[in-house]
């Protein structure tokens, strides 16, 4: 192994060398929300609402009709997208390039779970949701968030990510923004500018 | 490197700066307040994070061979530098084998401190900024005011004009949205081409070798997802212990930084996987002074820094002067116990006087990092490395007066004898009496009234 291994592990070791054990850490922060599901649907919403997306709940049998409804022109899809949600232009997606997703007109994915006090969608490259690129380089992101995905706090999500850590994952508040010119929001520099999640009941 | 009163009084004159200095400061701690007040177990969050973060100096030599350990085994290639010029020569070699001549960048102040883009760019290699506010500080030769708004100290039609000159064609107004998208249009084409990224990380996982990148713009999920080669520079302070430990501080960050609830993006990778992102990924693993710092017992809690900016925000200096001031890379209260410790103290010696130590850093700090402590410790450390100065030597001999009554009582008497109607010190004394009265030495002191009335 390489010296600079070895210098920087022992410069570590003697400069905590003989320092007393710090205490054990004190997780007394909540891990569990207290709100009734629809009260965690309806926050998910509004948190979505106040980053800008566009967020629709609709009926399992009304999926379709609200995807094709937002999601017009060539529509790129993880391979593994319930038959029931595809739209009318489906694109499947087949590893393609960077500037073939780049023409595409957007992409819809499922995701793993959604964050309602934070407005967090979670995409955890499963077969719905896909590989990173895909929900990155076209410019309309349509999420389906099924209402049993919704959780309320930080900390249950990363309790339903148990067993994914090692997947590539993205967490998603909102359409791509920057505050960088003096300060005002700007929507949509690299990322999807526009962010559209249809939350489903029961599907 | 120039003194922080020299810079900050530079600063100080320049009335554009402080105004949009003032606005940003003020608009961001707003933010940050409100979104804080909105979490019932905020303490016990930073409670958390601070323990976490000391479990994490504690046993840094395991935490870091468990997480080399676990990038090896998810494919990731772990590299390891004592210092600058180490870590760059790494990643220009990396750069150098895929032939690329261009490398896409996201906003990394592990990168900025070891001074990368320049380094790469001796050896041919040019670093794309694709941070808005870093592209418009790169396109200008600028460098960054502020940890979190790079670009603070610029204003819109300062932007349009850059661009103009610079990526983009008339006509263009200064409209933020349309800036937005010459950008966005200028990069697009540069994130679809490379060969190679850059990246900090914010967190490095030692359980799953996971990396975190936290952002806003989508330019971090570009560079991190769309070259098939990645490398990203890591100071070795970076690691958590766990994944859970995430859900503590992917909380604390984004409503200390931004002041939103969470950020936009937030981007998590281990290793490489198959038919998803870059084919091969190496990380860095940077010293460059920190274990210097780990070895201090008070200011070891500096490497605890999430680098949230909250405490520039709330700094009555910073916000006044500014980042540049302080001629480093980590700007502020953090900066002004961090860059010390990184460099040694007698290479930024002013810094530590750079604060009021009235302790707002402390209340943000989502970590808790007791920043006025860590100043006053390494200010004793400053004037102990600083050898026998007059002031010193004054010092001490004020203290031989002070510690014996007899020889300070005589000190009064002959005071009383010598001074003279003067409000003014002269020399170097000056300064005191420049804003302050000199008190003349009463006839009478307390104690000799004490003797004459009551003594014994």
């Amino acid at each position: 192994m390489s010296a600079a291994r070895e210098a920087i592990l022992a410069a570590v070791r003697g400069a905590t060398a003989g320092a007393a054990a710090p205490e054990p850490v004190a997780r007394t922060y909540r891990r569990a929300g207290a709100r009734s599901r629809e009260e965690r649907i309806d926050l998910l919403s509004e948190r979505l609402v106040d980053y800008r997306a566009n967020v629709r709940r609709v009926e399992s049998a009304r999926l379709r009709e609200a995807v094709d409804e937002r999601g017009v022109g060539r529509i790129g899809v993880p391979p593994g997208l319930p038959d029931a949600w595809r739209p009318a232009g489906a694109v499947d997606d087949r590893a393609v390039g960077p500037r073939e997703l780049d023409e595409l007109d957007g992409v819809l994915t499922g995701c793993t779970v959604a964050i309602a006090e934070t407005g967090t969608l979670v995409l955890a490259s499963g077969p719905a949701e896909g590989r990173r690129a895909l929900t990155l380089v076209p410019d309309l992101h349509l999420c389906v968030v099924r209402t049993d995905q919704v959780v309320e706090t930080v900390p249950e999500a990363f309790a339903a990510l148990r067993g994914l850590e090692r997947r590539p994952l993205t967490f998603v508040s909102g359409p791509s923004a920057t505050s960088d010119i003096e300060l005002k929001r700007v929507e949509g520099v690299h990322g999807p500018r526009r962010l559209i999640v249809v939350i489903v009941d029961g599907a | 490197m120039t003194s922080f009163p020299e810079a900050a009084r530079v600063a100080l004159g320049d009335s554009r700066l402080r105004e949009n200095l003032r606005n940003a400061t003020t608009t961001i701690r707003d933010k940050r307040a409100r979104v804080v007040a909105e979490v019932p177990d905020w303490e016990e969050l930073r409670e958390a994070g601070r323990a976490i973060k000391a479990d994490v100096m504690h046993r840094l030599d395991e935490y870091l061979l468990q997480f080399e350990a676990a990038v090896q085994a998810a494919g990731g290639n772990v590299h390891w530098a004592r210092d600058a010029a180490e870590a760059n020569a790494l990643v220009l070699e990396i750069a150098r084998a895929h032939d690329a001549s261009e490398v896409v960048k996201v906003k990394s102040l592990a990168t900025d401190e070891i001074g990368l883009n320049d380094a790469l760019a001796a050896g041919g290699v040019q670093a794309i900024e694709t941070d808005f506010a870093e592209l418009i500080l790169q396109l200008d030769g600028d460098w960054p005011s502020h940890i979190l708004v790079p670009a603070i100290h610029r204003n819109r039609s300062e932007i349009r004009d850059l661009f103009l000159r610079t990526i983009a064609e008339p006509p263009l107004s200064d409209e933020p949205s349309e800036l937005a998208e010459t950008a966005r249009v200028y990069l697009r084409e540069k994130f679809l081409t490379a060969k190679v990224g850059i990246s900090g990380a914010n967190f490095g996982v030692a359980e799953t070798g996971t990396v975190v990148v936290v952002e806003s713009e989508g330019n971090g999920r570009m560079c991190t997802t769309l070259p098939p080669v990645l490398v990203t520079v890591m100071g070795i302070e970076k690691l958590v212990p766990t994944f859970p430990d995430l859900e503590v501080f992917l909380q604390l960050l984004p409503r200390s930084s931004t002041g939103e609830r969470m950020n936009p993006y937030t981007s998590l990778w281990s290793g490489v996987t198959e038919g998803d992102g870059p084919r091969e990924f190496h990380i860095v693993l940077l010293d460059s002074g920190r274990t210097r710092v780990l070895a201090d017992e008070v200011g070891r809690q500096a490497l605890h820094c999430i680098r949230c900016s909250a405490c520039l925000n709330v700094c009555p200096v910073y916000s006044r002067t500014g980042g540049h001031a302080y001629g480093s890379v980590y700007p502020g209260p953090i900066g002004a116990i961090l860059t010390p410790q990184l460099r040694g103290v007698e290479h930024a010696k002013s810094l530590p006087f750079a604060s009021s130590l009235c302790g707002a850093c402390y209340e943000v700090c989502p970590v808790k990092i007791d920043i006025p402590s860590v100043l006053l410790h390494l200010r004793s450390e400053v004037v102990r490395k600083a050898g026998s100065t007059p002031e010193r030597v004054t010092m001490r001999g004020l203290a031989r007066v002070f510690g014996r009554v007899r020889v300070y009582e005589l000190a009064q008497r002959f005071a009383r004898v010598v001074q003279r109607p003067a409000r003014h010190l002269p020399g170097p004394l000056a300064k005191w009496t420049r804003t302050r009265e000199l008190k003349p030495i009463p006839k009478e002191t307390f104690r000799e009234w004490w003797s004459r009335e009551r003594g014994a």
